[in-house]
């Protein structure tokens, strides 16, 4: 268990590299062209994350530029030196003696990755604002609906209202089109108007934007409903019949009380408001985050070469700050670069790092203006009314947050402990930014210094017979016993 | 010194877990003036993220008759604590634990904890989601649990009723001594008192080096881990003969897993890491001692700082050397013994006598200092 990394045996290696999307592939064929013994480690069966999902064996409804791209990249990560252990969840990351561990569970059971240095390309996850009803079956999160067409061809409704911000609503609505589905309405917080205040951004992909213009036609020609400027305040009904009660919202994100709600019947609600950072594995190693609204909310700190504060640590794509799939691939190379560089195995001055960091920075520009796009104000939290469930796996109400609030919880950790808020399955992922929100309309208090809940294992839920394993009593190496 | 008498406390505790507030809160009833100041908020060290455990069975002999009282303060803390008297098993499954568990037992039993030995089948009949690897079993009556999350939340208020002022999110940076008295330097400004108690659990020796004093103290790193909640299979709480198990089913369903298997970390840091390696054994543990925990998931697991000295005897009295200073840590089973022991150091404060000993700290010095012979003060009961 504690052979050197260097020394060769199995399940150790030069660099682990956690999630297989377009940053985590990146590194990895990055990191093994440059001569480095290369782990990869994803959850999913095969290689291209969210992006590039897709069901192995299984070809798409129509090929699209996403498969082909997808394709390419899993075609290229199969070809690679690379040990790869897809199918595998990460459950947990520890620095031990100059050396990361990487803890998975896979379909053989419990593996340990040792590794000199460690990439961690875990991507973003989906951002949610609470409003009645959002716990209800037939309400699901814009990417759980994208993974449930890309890669279960299933749709979430025959007749969908799709709602939130950013440009994931339009992604899915024509994804539900194009398998057959009915959208219902698109709700979408952004006024019109407001994707020209990025324009100048925007313009730095006009592949990019030429293609949103594209699936807005589609939604035209669909004689879908655009409520731009609205919000989904209440979904009551079953799943037979839901009705979605969509209200006008200002810039900043409160309602306007004098014009009147839109109600819209459909059989599923798909939501979402942006991407923010999947934060947790950066968490549980102790690196350092900083909160920037701009990259979607807290991010681990990376600097030019994507290094984060503690050794060995690096991160790539939208886990260092969401800047999309277009950055994303860059930054993985640069971070393999500059692990092969900080491990001796190439010349510091090696060429072609700062075209790429170059390269990065433009397709940062995009990305980051579509994250803006994808925020809404607090209006939005300051105006949850106060019976709605905000923490659903403890199914805590506003009401119950802001009482704790008042009494004195000053930071993410302090609503934690008080509540139990962020401590069922999701982990937080579902509630901690509304969560940490309410207590900064409450208390005025930063979102630096609310902070973010400390990162724990395991990672996600796993099953405890598949972690213990087969054992033999007489063998578990028991401690000297308590004091009597 | 020049604080006036007007703003000046008669005592400043550092430290709002069990220890350090339930101190306060006796001072205060004692017609102090009292403030205490807490670097994170009440209950967030030891008290808030231990397992909860309120287990007569894995108290040392030697503080049974501090245990039995501080467990009467959880019990009529009831409902708003989380408290449940499930009674527990401690369970032996070699011939040498069963060895250990009767010796020990039998010990603790005579000390005055209601303790009863129970064959196999009995504690089976009794528990059927135990393991059938049982060789042999204790049972106690009186043992259980309280939600240890709830810790804060409860002290906050009993110190809000008390009007004893609480200084949450306050950093003793630094500690003069001078004349009469304590200054100590906080992010919201200096706080003056005539005598200052150290209830800082695992930075007591960093807050006593404050003084000037060394105090040999060690941490362990606890993990704890919680799964999913699930059916309910278990009934009471469990241990190992060792103690190197807790396990207990909790009214939400969920299982709870310690022992005090232990992880990385350091106070200097305030981090606190699981050891992938050791939360493995952790697990394994609970799961051949109550099988029913096959398929449950483990949601989260994290660790706790635990201090202790050589001899694990709480440090409770005079800090060496310091006119007016106190010290109260490094107490062995300190979530169940706390609320009485606090009470205790304060009565020291208060100049009255304890009801029971306290545990002079001078002990420990002077087994650093003198080459290992003992103070002539050092008295540890039950020894």
């Amino acid at each position: 268990m504690s052979a050197s990394p260097h020394a060769g045996p199995a399940g150790s290696c030069d660099v682990a590299v956690l999630g297989a999307g377009p940053a985590g592939a990146a590194a990895a064929i990055e990191a093994s062209a440059l001569g480095l013994r290369v782990a990869l480690l994803d959850e999913q069966p095969i290689a291209g994350g969210q992006v590039y999902r897709a069901v192995p064996g299984i070809a798409p409804v129509r090929a699209d530029r996403d498969r082909a791209e997808g394709d390419r990249l899993r075609s290229t990560v199969a070809d690679a030196n690379i040990e790869r252990h897809f199918c595998h969840r990460v459950w947990h990351v520890e620095r031990v003696d100059d050396e990361w561990r990487v803890h998975a569970l896979g379909p053989e059971g419990p593996r340990t990755v040792h590794a000199a240095a460690l990439i961690v390309a875990t991507g973003a996850q989906e951002r949610h604002v609470p409003f009645a009803g959002w716990e209800r079956p037939g309400v699901i999160g814009l990417a759980a609906a994208t993974v449930l067409i890309k890669a279960q061809r299933i749709l979430p409704g025959r007749n969908v209202v799709v709602a939130g911000v950013g440009p994931l609503l339009l992604v899915v609505a024509k994804a539900i089109i194009e398998g057959g589905g009915r959208v219902a309405a698109i709700v979408d917080a952004n006024a019109r108007g407001d994707w020209f205040a990025h324009a100048r951004d925007l313009v730095s992909r006009p592949d990019l934007v030429a293609r949103g213009i594209g699936w807005i036609r589609t939604m035209r020609s669909h004689g879908v409903p655009m409520l731009h400027g609205h919000i989904l305040r209440t979904v009551d009904g079953d799943t037979r019949s839901l009705r979605a009660v969509a209200a006008p919202i200002g810039r900043d994100g409160h309602p306007h009380a004098e014009v009147a709600s839109t109600e819209l019947l459909c059989d599923a609600v798909c939501c979402g408001f942006g991407l923010m950072p999947a934060t947790d594995v950066t968490r549980l190693a102790g690196a350092a985050h900083a909160f920037d609204p701009a990259r979607g909310g807290w991010h681990v700190i990376v600097d030019a070469d994507q290094r984060c504060d503690l050794p060995g640590l690096y991160a790539a794509g939208d886990g260092a700050g969401v800047t999309g799939a277009a950055a994303a691939p860059l930054q993985g190379r640069i971070a393999a670069s500059a692990v092969a560089r900080d491990l001796g195995r190439m010349d510091a001055n090696a060429r072609g790092a700062r075209g790429k960091k170059r390269g990065s920075v433009r397709a940062a520009r995009f990305g980051t203006a579509m994250t803006q796009l994808a925020s809404v104000g607090d209006g939005a939290i300051a105006s949850i009314p106060a019976d709605v469930i905000v923490c659903q796996c403890e199914r805590l109400s506003r009401r119950v947050l802001d009482g704790a609030i008042d009494d004195g919880c000053a930071t993410i950790n302090d609503l934690k402990s008080a509540t139990r808020c962020g401590m069922g399955p999701c982990g937080g992922r579902l509630c901690e930014d509304t969560a940490a929100r309410l207590i900064a309309i409450r208390t005025g208090r930063t979102r630096t210094d609310i902070g973010q809940a400390t990162g724990r294992p395991p990672l996600r839920p796993v099953d405890l017979d598949a972690l213990a394993g087969t054992f033999d009593y007489d063998a578990l190496p028991m401690p000297v016993p308590s004091p009597l | 010194m020049s604080a006036t008498s007007a703003n000046r406390y008669d005592l400043l505790v550092i430290g709002a877990g069990i220890m350090g507030a339930t101190a306060a809160l006796r001072a205060a009833q004692g017609g102090m003036r009292v403030i205490v100041v807490e670097r994170d908020v009440a209950g967030s060290g030891a008290s808030g993220v231990n397992a909860g455990t309120l287990s007569l069975q894995i108290k040392r002999v030697g503080l049974m008759r501090y245990a039995l009282r501080g467990y009467e303060w959880w019990r009529e803390a009831g409902e708003a604590v989380g408290f449940k008297r499930t009674g527990g098993y401690t369970l032996a499954f070699t011939a040498s634990e069963q060895a250990l568990l009767e010796e020990r037992m039998t010990k603790k039993r005579d000390a005055g904890a209601p303790i009863e030995l129970v064959s196999p089948a009995e504690a089976r009949a009794r528990e059927p989601a135990l393991s059938d690897r049982v060789v042999g079993a204790s049972y106690c009556a009186a043992d259980g649990y309280a939600d240890s999350t709830r810790t804060g939340p409860y002290l906050r208020g009993l110190l809000r009723a008390a009007n004893v002022h609480l200084h949450e999110h306050t950093l003793a940076r630094s500690i003069d001594a001078g004349g009469d008295g304590f200054r100590v330097a906080t992010p919201g400004g200096p706080i003056d008192a005539r005598r200052l108690l150290i209830a800082s659990g695992a930075w007591t020796a960093s807050v006593a080096a404050m003084l000037g004093v060394t105090l040999p103290i060690n941490v362990r790193v606890n993990t704890v881990s919680v799964t999913e909640p699930g059916p309910r299979r278990l009934h009471a709480a469990i241990g190992h003969a060792t103690g190197l198990l807790t396990l207990k089913q909790k009214a939400n369903g969920s299982y709870l897993i310690g022992g005090g298997w232990q992880g990385r970390g350091s106070p200097a840091t305030g981090r606190g890491e699981v050891d992938g390696e050791t939360l493995l054994q952790n697990l394994r543990l609970a799961r051949f001692a109550v099988p029913a925990l096959a398929h449950t998931r483990v949601l989260r697991s994290w660790t706790g700082f635990e201090a202790s000295v050589a001899d694990h005897y709480p440090l409770a009295g005079v800090l060496p050397g310091v006119p007016n200073a106190y010290v109260l840590a490094c107490v062995r089973g300190g979530y169940t013994i706390g609320p009485f022991i606090g009470p205790l150091v304060a009565d020291l404060i208060l100049g009255r006598e304890p009801e029971l000993p306290l545990f002079d700290p001078t002990r420990v010095l002077a087994v650093t200092t003198r080459d290992g012979s003992r103070a002539a003060d050092g008295r540890v009961p039950g020894k």
